[in-house]
């Protein structure tokens, strides 16, 4: 090996470390934030007995976790009730590697460790684990492979209710896959390529895409929740009806790999909404964080944090705001109305681009980007009207709003 | 290293395949042909192709090995208790087998040569060559247009008319699936 090569997979090695240990903390964290966001929107105090203000309960949750009997159901198939939780836990964590969090830091050094031999770097060091050419191509593919581990879980177990869960999330993600695939195809229209960094770089010289493509990240967002099973969408694990759905038969760490994936799942696609429609590392208005040194690294390393907590904050927010969905409006909204949505909205990115950029002749991808913000406008005033409307989506109040007529059975159910 | 890794994939999409083919039980052959893709993916990476690896996972792993999954949860197989045994389905696995094993050893035989002088005598519309430079040219290419815009280009370019007849293929499968679907429209 060249001592190119060995540095670049000591750099490698030490991002990964960096980045795991930081994903498994974080995760462990937002349990945390989960109880005390929930706990705050209820009037409560949450968790504040172990540690202080309760900081040390995600350890005491894990040591609980660590300790508690491993339980298999009688029936279950073995091998799949095992490797279920791994299955839905690896995707989760492989995300986390493609995602560019700071903006690339100058590493220049020549060492020779003992036996190990001469590591050599020069130039700057991009701040991802792996910043691979296929972009977010790579999160939506292994984005869908997680839903094995769900739907495995639920088989596996040999219970109606795991297996009742199970069904519905493979059904839920793969219904929602199509609508966030559909949804980032005006972004790829805008950037030009489907990698991270260079959908950053594009952000840091034009605008952020939350802005020209605005409906975009609103069906991204939606799907995003969807795919993620947390509330308003947590159908697979509704617990009002299906116990606790595909994760009822487990017990101790299998049950808590399951929580691990859910929220490092959550943290991904918080840091994809970060960086597809926010701008990524971006600080806006200068352009000292693409200066390059270590503290233009630090600083939009911590951007790039405060961006996702936000999201992942909002996350939390929705949760203990909007109540469950119904498994067929889940469905109905899912296919009759995102996909279509995004559908619709690629034809008009499409003409809309080639408008402005083609016809018109706009150069400047700030001007270009402020004429598509005030057409996004006018159509998410017009979509959300209509969303608001109930003509698609209705709650179970407002079906019988009309007394029914005389003579006609009582309990008819439109 | 690019060899190592190429066997280690490629041990990996055969071990799986072959397992497949063998386990008895329908939930684990799905499961091992979704890893007979994702090594297949792997050996995409390793040719440059990124895009269709991305695709490969993203359609066969995610999309369509998925519904077999669905599907084979719903219909609740369990463990068969007929196996395709008798002189019938022996003489059925011969020939197949036999077929196979002819079409292998055709392709034993190619050189890189023989494949070259072949692509050179094909039509022009099909020559691969036209559109995509041998080596270093499609590299850079991948760079300057992405690996997306490498792929698209002869695709919505010298394949357009092709691409749109197999998009209407498409579209009548989707709705012929419907209609057989669904009795009522």
């Amino acid at each position: 090996m060249t001592p190119e090569l060995k540095g670049y997979l000591l750099l490698s090695t030490i991002k990964m470390l960096v980045v795991f240990t930081i994903i498994m903390i974080g995760v462990a964290l937002l349990t945390l934030m989960e109880r005390k966001v929930s706990a705050w929107m209820q009037n409560r105090h949450g968790p504040n007995r172990v540690g202080w203000a309760g900081l040390l309960q995600p350890a005491a949750d894990g040591v609980k976790n660590i300790l508690k009997e491993e339980t298999l159901p009688a029936l279950a198939n073995r091998w799949l009730f095992t490797i279920a939780p791994a299955l839905s836990f690896i995707p989760a964590l492989l995300l986390s590697a493609v995602i560019p969090f700071a903006a690339p830091l100058p590493v220049d050094f020549d060492v020779t460790l003992g036996p190990l031999g001469r590591f050599v770097h020069h130039g700057p060091m991009p701040m991802v684990v792996a910043d691979l050419p296929v972009g977010f191509l790579f999160v939506l593919a292994v984005s869908s492979l997680g839903v094995y581990g769900i739907a495995l879980a639920g088989w596996s177990s040999n219970s109606k209710y795991a297996l009742l869960g199970g069904l519905r999330a493979s059904a839920q993600m793969v219904s929602y896959e199509v609508a966030m695939g559909l949804s980032l195809i005006p972004v790829l229209l805008l950037s030009g390529d489907v990698s991270f960094s260079a959908i950053v770089a594009k952000q840091q010289a034009g605008i952020w895409y939350v802005m020209p493509l605005f409906l975009s990240f609103f069906i991204f967002t939606v799907a995003g929740f969807a795919e993620t099973n947390r509330l308003p969408f947590d159908l697979p694990e509704a617990e009002s009806e299906l116990i606790t759905g595909y994760h009822t038969e487990y017990s101790a760490m299998k049950f808590s790999f399951f929580f691990i994936a859910e929220y490092a799942n959550v943290v991904t696609v918080c840091a994809m909404i970060t960086t597809l429609f926010f701008g990524g590392w971006d600080i806006p208005f200068t352009d000292w964080d693409r200066s390059g040194g270590v503290l233009p690294t630090l600083a939009t390393w911590l951007f790039f944090f405060l961006k996702v907590l936000f999201w992942v904050f909002f996350v939390m927010w929705i949760r203990w705001t909007l109540p469950r969905f119904r498994y067929d409006q889940l469905m109905s909204l899912g296919w009759k109305v995102m996909m279509p949505l995004a559908l619709a909205y690629i034809m008009v990115m499409c003409t809309a681009i080639y408008l402005i950029e083609g016809v018109l002749g706009v150069r400047s991808p700030v001007l270009g980007s402020l004429i598509l913000f005030a057409l996004n406008l006018g159509i998410a005033i017009l979509v959300f009207g209509v969303l608001d409307s109930g003509v698609f989506i209705r709650g179970s109040g407002a079906r019988q709003k009309t007394p029914p007529a005389r003579g006609a059975p009582a309990a008819v159910v439109g | 290293m690019t060899e190592a890794v190429f066997y280690v994939f490629a041990a990996c999409a055969v071990a799986t395949a072959s397992m497949c083919v063998l386990s008895r039980s329908a939930m684990s052959a799905v499961l091992w042909l979704t890893a007979t893709m994702l090594s297949l993916a792997a050996l995409y990476v390793l040719l440059g192709a990124e895009f269709v690896a991305a695709i490969q996972v993203l359609v066969y792993a995610g999309a369509v090995m998925v519904l077999f999954l669905f599907v084979v949860m719903l219909l609740n197989l369990g463990h068969p208790t007929t196996d395709m045994r008798g002189p019938a389905a022996m003489a059925a696995t011969v020939v197949i087998a036999g077929l196979l094993a002819i079409q292998l050893f055709a392709l034993w035989s190619y050189s890189p040569d023989r494949l070259a002088a072949e692509i050179a005598q094909a039509p022009e519309f099909s020559d691969p060559a036209s559109l995509f430079a041998a080596g270093q040219a499609t590299r850079d290419d991948a760079v300057a247009r992405g690996v997306v815009g490498a792929v698209a280009a002869p695709l919505f370019e010298v394949y357009l008319v092709p691409f749109e007849i197999t998009s209407i293929l498409l579209l009548t499968a989707i709705v012929g699936a419907v209609v057989l679907a669904k009795r009522k429209i």
